[in-house]
């Protein structure tokens, strides 16, 4: 433990932020939150609007003071020390480029404030431009960019001087689908140029998936889950973290037995399977909620003993599989997705009875 | 050939047709073109053809011919044999309300940005009450405004009374018909021209701009040089000229609050059309003011867009 608190990158302890007096009256951004990001780490924070991820950015930078509660950068707290003492830099939701400057003043703006030598600057900008490949830009005026460049601007002028930390607010928020894919690949790849650590806000559950070492869900002002992509998406703990990311099917169930972290359950469809208990160790039992991926369900013909029966309402094609939506005979609806291949025997039509099997080790226990 | 006849009657209606069209846009911008030729244009030929002109006997002017107005500006006529001789007398006055007016308009803008800014940082519920009592004074006469300055800036006036309660002094500071009190009622008559067009510039300024730049290392002292000075640069421009070109031309505040001692332009030009009949001067000095302070915007205006173009390129 000690030694993941000397590699932290930033150390967020019990941090609560209350906008208005108190916490009857004003409104509750975050509530007692504590988090460790590690050195060196892509870490997004995932949530819908209103959930916080933005107000724990604006703590880190120090546009906002919390309310209760401390966050050290590398070990040092940050408490009381302005935006311009803090070594962190942001990459604003609309980039902020200042108007009156060049694509390269931009760039230089904070290493000017930091007083460096001119020479310096100079590399440096020539560097950072290289960098977001904007090299041919430089004397540009800001407002003669288009929104992706713009954008790497934006990047270059916040890693310019070399921060510690780097806070990125949404940044791909603006930018088309095409160009937003880009980018996500070209943060990576300048995240593991730099070494630096990057602290990504998002509402794009496919974007933490896709960009993240870790990725914190956040829903009112509370951090519900964090861990790895695959962890979050396979493992989720609660119904709102399952639902966020990705399409899932809730089914309701009971649990027979527990042994350590797996439980044996019982489908209200029917059928006995083995499932993940959540890690929030909260005392589950009797009636529960069980989450399994579309693409962990298939269609069988003959019953066996991990299907269980209904019938196909609807199928939605969409180029390399199909949606089904199949309802069971507990009036529950689930979907499943299935990769359209030409080797399969036959094709399901609506209406078609049939057996729904679960794979192995694909249940989850959902804590509410 | 045949086929050509529709095509040149085509053509006739349509050049009749655009001829039309001219004149109804003539007729339609007859009105506009009037207002400026009667109110603009009219009483400055009428002050150029004077300022030619030899003064008559009992004021107006004589029809004869001269530049003597604008040879007066710069020199003395003997009385006795005629001779000119170069004099700085008018000179000093032009030099007088041209540092009074730099006076003014540096105070103005001094006063007047932290004001301006501060109105636009406010919420914009509250931001229109603010400016609601800065346009208050102008509801009031100018007259009106200076006397009141007059009865705060004489002996026995609030200001000296409460220096003396105060025990700072112990008699009164001579202020009224000083050019400091001159100073303060031009401050005071112009602050709002000058707080105006920097709110309205500062209203416009995207303050995620100044958050970035605090971000990137700038001490509030750098980002007001840096970002907020440069972007309301339009503002402060427009709030200069606004306060510089009245208060060079005042007139009713340096005969109130200087009591007549030291002659502004203003004063000058109203003496030359009244006790000294002399209207070619006056016209004359009316004009080489107004050159003056054309000159210097046109010489303004090119330095701003030679800065503009060099920062697209």
């Amino acid at each position: 433990m000690s030694d993941q608190t000397a590699k932290a990158a930033i150390d967020i302890r019990q941090t609560s932020k209350i906008y208005g007096n108190d916490r009857a009256t004003g409104v509750v951004a975050l509530d007692q939150v504590s988090l460790i990001i590690r050195d060196n780490e892509f870490f997004t924070l995932l949530g819908p609007s209103g959930c916080g991820k933005t107000t724990l950015l604006r703590l880190i930078a120090g546009f906002e003071q919390p309310t209760q509660g401390e966050i050290l950068l590398f070990g040092e707290h940050l408490e009381g020390l302005p935006p311009y003492r803090r070594p962190v830099n942001t990459v604003f939701q609309h980039y902020a480029l200042f108007p009156h400057m060049t694509v390269a003043e931009n760039i230089a703006f904070g290493l000017e404030m930091l007083d460096r030598p001119g020479d310096e600057i100079g590399t440096t900008v020539q560097q950072v431009l290289a960098l977001v490949q904007m090299q041919h830009l430089a004397e540009r005026n800001t407002n003669q960019l288009s929104g992706g460049q713009q954008q790497r601007v934006a990047l270059a002028r916040a890693l310019a001087p070399k921060p510690k930390v780097l806070l990125l607010d949404e940044p791909l928020s603006a930018l088309d689908f095409k160009l937003r894919k880009e980018m996500q690949v070209e943060l990576k790849r300048l995240q593991s140029e730099t070494g630096i650590t990057f602290i990504f806000v998002t509402h794009d559950q496919e974007e933490a998936l896709t960009m993240s070492d870790r990725v914190a869900v956040m829903r009112d002002g509370l951090i519900l889950q964090v861990g790895e992509p695959r962890d979050i998406y396979d493992h989720p703990a609660r119904r709102f973290v399952a639902d966020f990311i990705g399409d899932i099917n809730i089914l309701s169930g009971r649990i027979l037995s527990r042994t350590g972290s797996r439980a044996t359950v019982k489908l209200a469809a029917g059928v006995f399977g083995e499932a993940s208990l959540p890690e929030t160790d909260e005392s589950l039992g009797g009636e529960i909620s069980l989450a399994i991926r579309p693409e962990q369900l298939s269609l069988v013909r003959e019953p066996n003993g991990h299907s269980f029966p209904g019938t196909i309402r609807e199928i939605s094609y969409f180029g390399s599989g199909s949606d089904y939506e199949v309802g069971l005979n507990t009036g529950e609806i689930v979907t499943l997705r299935l990769q359209n291949r030409s080797d399969v025997d036959h094709a399901w039509k609506v209406g078609d009875m049939v057996q729904v099997a679960i794979a192995a080790n694909s249940m989850q226990i959902l804590a509410d | 050939m045949e086929a050509a006849k529709p095509d040149n009657r085509l053509s006739a209606s349509v050049v009749a047709e655009a001829k039309r069209a001219r004149k109804r846009r003539i007729a339609m911008l007859a009105p506009g073109i009037l207002t400026i030729a009667v109110i603009g244009i009219m009483p400055l030929s009428v002050v150029l053809v004077y300022s030619f002109l030899e003064p008559g006997d009992f004021g107006g002017v004589s029809w004869t011919p001269s530049y003597d107005a604008y040879v007066q500006l710069l020199f003395s006529e003997d009385i006795f044999d005629e001779t000119l001789s170069f004099t700085t007398d008018y000179l000093e006055i032009f030099l007088r309300s041209v540092s009074l007016g730099l006076f003014t308009t540096l105070t103005c803008l001094l006063v007047g940005f932290p004001t301006a800014y501060f109105i636009a940082t406010q919420p914009p519920a509250r931001r229109n009450a603010w400016l609601f009592m800065i346009t208050i004074p102008f509801w009031t006469n100018l007259l009106i405004r200076s006397f009141a300055m007059l009865l705060m800036l004489r002996d026995q006036g609030i200001v000296n009374l409460a220096l003396m309660e105060i025990g700072l002094v112990d008699r009164p500071v001579p202020m009224l018909y000083t050019n400091f009190a001159v100073g303060l009622g031009l401050v005071y008559a112009y602050l709002p021209f000058m707080v105006l067009p920097i709110y309205a510039s500062l209203e416009k300024l995207d303050f995620r701009l100044v958050e970035a730049s605090y971000d990137l290392y700038a001490t509030r002292f750098r980002v007001l040089t840096r970002i907020i000075i440069p972007l309301a640069k339009p503002g402060i421009a427009a709030g200069c000229i606004l306060v510089m070109i009245p208060s060079l031309g005042a007139y009713i505040t340096p005969v109130l609050l200087g009591g007549g001692k030291s002659l502004m332009i203003g004063n000058l030009i109203e003496l030359q059309f009244g006790q000294a009949r002399n209207w070619p001067f006056g016209s004359a000095i009316a004009l080489v003011l107004m050159v003056l302070v054309m000159l210097s915007l046109m010489i303004y205006l090119k330095s701003a867009s030679n800065r503009g173009g060099a920062a697209d390129g």
